[in-house]
């Protein structure tokens, strides 16, 4: 099977691969050993990413994992929009973690961004990952939809579409051009005859596929922008849905884990006798920076390790703590030698030509915690020379390969089945998750499979933290009231330039990168860098907006390019948010706008100060322009899903650090926004530019922060510049 | 020590020890996975269940403190012939679930509230609804309540879309 078949999604990726990443992904005969892990005996498998089975069910393999996005589902019905299939008969499962499921549209789609030069929209730290990490199934940087959607998934439902119909002509002896499909059905309507696609499949899998099929357009589109009820639902209201946690194997044990508080800390010493002394626990585990607690039951694993009293060294970073971070950085910024830069025009000469109006402030952000509900579980048993492995992480090909490693293996002799999951936001993704060591290097001293289970306070003190980070901004205002230069001087561990996009035309920008490391471990978090940038700039322009005595949303307008996608956002969102019309004395309005992963959003916040001093939000409008919606409905979801998350960064979540270590260890000291405060009304609007698709998972989270503390700012005339707002507005 | 109590309608006996929090007997000794563990504090609600109808944090009864009670939890939520609860069926229709994982406490802790209040406020679900969803469905939450409760015609309606 398959001999004849061309591997066009292979051959396109190649080639993206090889200028952008030097590398290439697959090939055919990884192409065959992924269809032979899931294509059985009369099912037709089309390039891997869809099989049709005899009675019309379609099952589609989606690369991208699931960890609440939703995206399983739009891939779906994006493949079977092109298959013409009947959707009440298609599936979507995870594919497994094989190298013929590498996920070439990612890399091509990537790789066709870049070679547009539109690089510097994607986040850094998702591309260094996608270099390192080849071949890739990774789930990141809202890409799901955009790229693997739009390439793999709708390419071969159109091209299986087309095998589909040179089978049926053969068999009824007709011309192609005379058949039309509909239902998963292929019709001849001249002769009244008729064939399924699940007779067709196997014959029509033989075919060549097209390299490159026509898709459709939108206006012969019907699931691609329907809002079909997601397919993991069901399963997630019952109970029966498995998370990584709820793994259960025959004959399993359950441990759990000290680790060392500060990072970069070793184990020095621990008397193990304490934990075994507890009923149930079977085996205490030294690591290098951890003492794992082996047990029938987690109970008895977390009481192992709370009996235990590890000696652990701090790495040389004891006397670290928030305040000395910010001492850090403001003393790199002060030295004045950037480690990156962007921007265009001259800002320092625009800042010497006498300017009309300088304004300079400083502004601040903690780290912040992922805090996904589920917290880290990994399954894995080791046997006779073999690995097996459960797990829900962001990238199923790396978690194989980085486990091989650490169990010295080769990659063919390790299995990874792949859990939906708890969340993620960033926190998933395999290359910052010490689990997968932690869970082999435990399987090889357990002749049990070991389900190894991160308590809450572990997944607190050792996230993979969105960087603390600061920013000095000044800008100048010209007699006309326009900005003439603007300057952004940051400092954290990344450069945010090749991700975070400036929208405001100005005749001179300098952005420049201040590298600061702390001992911990920074990640992505849910939008990346465009989460702090994005309060920097929408903070700072309205302070523009102020110094230059305007309003804030038409100070904005006149610094956007007329005609301008983000201009049409911006005007809809004020439009639909009522901007200008009165409020109740003591609410004010604030706005942003931030374009993140290629998909533009601005927020509209309405807002208050409570008499003891807790802000208190009304309204949230956010229009939303990611050119077009496969799923409006599950979009929404995520837009307003991201502004809830960011409000409540906004209000009160903060990782700080103490003696080198993290000192919140579990949600009673990271309070989540909930149920009680969140908006009571979240008005979310898509424009349908039509533009190439952007991502939705993370463009609606930057701009509520901002646009609630310039909200708070016109309600008040407090300027908030360090977030969290936690009682800033607390009375004296 | 032995403890026999009902979960979701059957007699069951659990061996082990006291102060095992009734979260991880429910979870490793009968196999019912949908109650989750989220923070072992009783902070954040994925492991709601019902005793004696009344909604707990699983993580945090000690199984010797239920005794002789009844445990429902989200697997017993369905009827016997199989069919979902309203409420599991609202949040379907009203499309909540994200990631899902704290779902079947945001559920748990909805059913209590909706068979204690009946129609319940505004305020009564404010008050009520404290678990923790780090996916950030609470509108969605709130849509489905009123909806499982007859308070509003339709939840959540797909989103309007225009031209630019």
């Amino acid at each position: 099977m398959g001999v004849k078949r061309r591997s066009f999604l292979i051959g396109a990726a190649a080639i993206a691969g090889a200028g952008v990443f030097g590398v290439s992904y697959a090939d055919r005969s990884a192409r065959r050993a992924a269809m032979g892990a899931t294509v059985k005996p009369g099912e037709g498998g089309f390039a891997a990413w869809l099989k049709i089975a005899p009675d019309d069910t379609v099952t589609v393999y989606s690369p991208t994992i699931d960890f609440g996005q939703g995206s399983h589902t739009a891939l779906a019905q994006m493949a079977a929009d092109e298959l013409d299939a009947d959707w009440s008969k298609v599936r979507v499962e995870q594919a497994p973690a094989l190298p013929g499921f590498a996920n070439s549209a990612l890399v091509e789609g990537f790789g066709d961004e870049m070679g547009h030069g539109m690089g510097k929209h994607l986040p850094q730290a998702v591309l260094s990952m996608l270099a390192r990490s080849a071949p890739i199934m990774i789930t990141g940087g809202s890409s799901a939809v955009r790229y693997t959607g739009q390439i793999a998934m709708r390419r071969t439902g159109a091209a299986a579409r087309l095998a589909l119909i040179e089978e049926a002509a053969h068999r009824l002896g007709v011309p192609a051009a005379e058949l039309t499909t509909a239902n998963s059905v292929v019709s001849h309507a001249r002769s009244g005859r008729s064939l399924r696609y699940g007779e067709l499949a196997v014959a029509a899998a033989q075919r060549t596929m097209a390299g490159n099929p026509a898709l459709k357009v939108p206006k012969d589109c019907k699931l691609i922008g329907q809002s079909p009820a997601r397919l993991d639902i069901p399963a997630k209201v019952d109970g029966s849905a498995q998370y990584g946690i709820d793994v259960i194997v025959p004959d399993m044990r359950v441990a759990t884990l000290v680790m060392a508080p500060v990072r970069g800390g070793k184990l020095e010493s621990v008397d193990d006798k304490p934990a075994l002394a507890v009923p149930g626990v079977e085996r205490v585990i030294r690591l290098d920076d951890a003492v794992v607690v082996v047990a029938k039951g987690y109970w008895p694993a977390r009481k192992g390790v709370l009996a235990l009293a590890p000696k652990f060294s701090d790495g040389g970073h004891g006397a670290l703590d928030s305040a000395a971070v910010h001492a850090a950085q403001d003393k790199l910024r002060a030295g004045d030698k950037a480690d990156n830069s962007g921007g265009s025009g001259d800002v320092d000469a625009a800042f010497a030509d006498k300017p009309h109006t300088v304004v300079e402030a400083d502004y601040r952000v903690p780290f912040l915690h992922h805090a996904m509900m589920e917290p880290f579980a990994m399954t894995a048993h080791y046997n006779a020379g073999k690995l097996e492995l459960w797990v829900g992480l962001q990238d199923p090909l790396s978690v194989r390969k980085m486990a091989a490693k650490a169990a010295g293996l080769s990659e063919e002799d390790v299995t990874v089945h792949t859990t939906i999951m708890g969340g993620g936001f960033g926190r998933r993704f395999p290359e910052k998750c010490e689990i997968i060591g932690q869970a082999v290097a435990v399987a090889k001293q357990c002749p049990w499979p070991v389900k190894l289970i991160w308590s809450r306070e572990e997944e607190f003190t050792h996230g993979s933290y969105r960087p603390q980070s600061s920013a000095h901004l000044k800008a100048t205002l010209g007699k006309d009231k326009r900005l003439t230069a603007w300057r952004n001087d940051y400092v954290q561990s990344d450069d945010a330039e090749q991700e975070t996009h400036f929208s405001y035309q100005i005749p001179a920008t300098s952005r420049r990168h201040f590298k600061y490391q702390s001992n911990q471990n920074d990640g992505p978090w849910r939008s990346v860098n465009s989460t702090q940038q994005g309060f920097y700039n929408e903070s700072f322009i309205d302070e523009m907006a102020h110094a230059a005595g305007e309003d804030p949303y038409q100070f904005r307008r006149k610094h956007l390019a007329p005609g301008s996608r983000h201009l049409a956002v911006l005007d809809e969102a004020a439009k639909r948010a009522g901007w200008g019309s009165p409020l109740p004395q003591g609410t004010g309005r604030g706005i942003a706008l931030v374009e993140s992963f290629n998909t533009i959003v601005a927020e509209v916040i309405e807002a208050s100060v409570d008499p003891d001093g807790k802000p208190r939000v009304h309204k949230v409008t956010a229009v939303v322009d990611c050119g077009t919606t496969v799923n409006p409905r599950n979009a929404e979801a995520q837009v307003m899903g991201g502004i809830v998350m960011a409000l409540s960064v906004a209000l009160d979540e903060e990782i700080t650090l103490d003696k080198g270590a993290v000192v919140q260890a579990n949600f009673g000291d990271y309070p989540i926004l909930k149920l009680a405060d969140a908006p009571p009304v979240i008005d979310v609007h898509f424009i349908e530019s039509g533009a190439p698709m952007g991502g939705i998972g993370e463009p609606g989270v930057p701009p509520a922060p901002p646009a609630l503390t310039n909200a708070l700012f016109a309600a008040t005339g407090k300027r908030i510049r360090q977030l969290p707002i936690k009682d800033q507005f607390k009375p004296a | 020590m032995t403890v026999e109590l009902m979960v979701n309608g059957h007699a069951t006996r659990f061996e082990g020890e006291s102060d095992t929090p009734l979260l991880w007997a429910i979870r490793e000794q009968l196999g019912l996975t949908g109650t989750k563990f989220g923070c072992g504090i009783a902070a954040c609600g994925a492991c709601t269940v019902h005793i004696d109808g009344q909604p707990a944090r699983s993580c945090s009864v000690p199984i010797g403190e239920v005794a002789g009670k009844a445990v429902t939890t989200i697997e017993g939520l369905k009827s016997p012939e199989g069919a979902l609860h309203p409420v599991q069926q609202a949040w379907i229709d009203a499309q909540v679930p994200q990631c899902g994982y704290c779902q079947s406490g945001q559920i748990m802790a909805a059913v209590a509230l909706i068979a204690k209040a009946g129609k319940p406020t505004a305020a009564q679900v404010d008050e009520a609804m404290t678990n923790i969803c780090r996916c950030g469905t609470y509108p969605r939450i709130r849509a489905a309540i009123l909806a499982a409760t007859g308070q509003a015609a339709e939840a959540s309606p797909q989103p309007a879309t225009g031209a630019a």
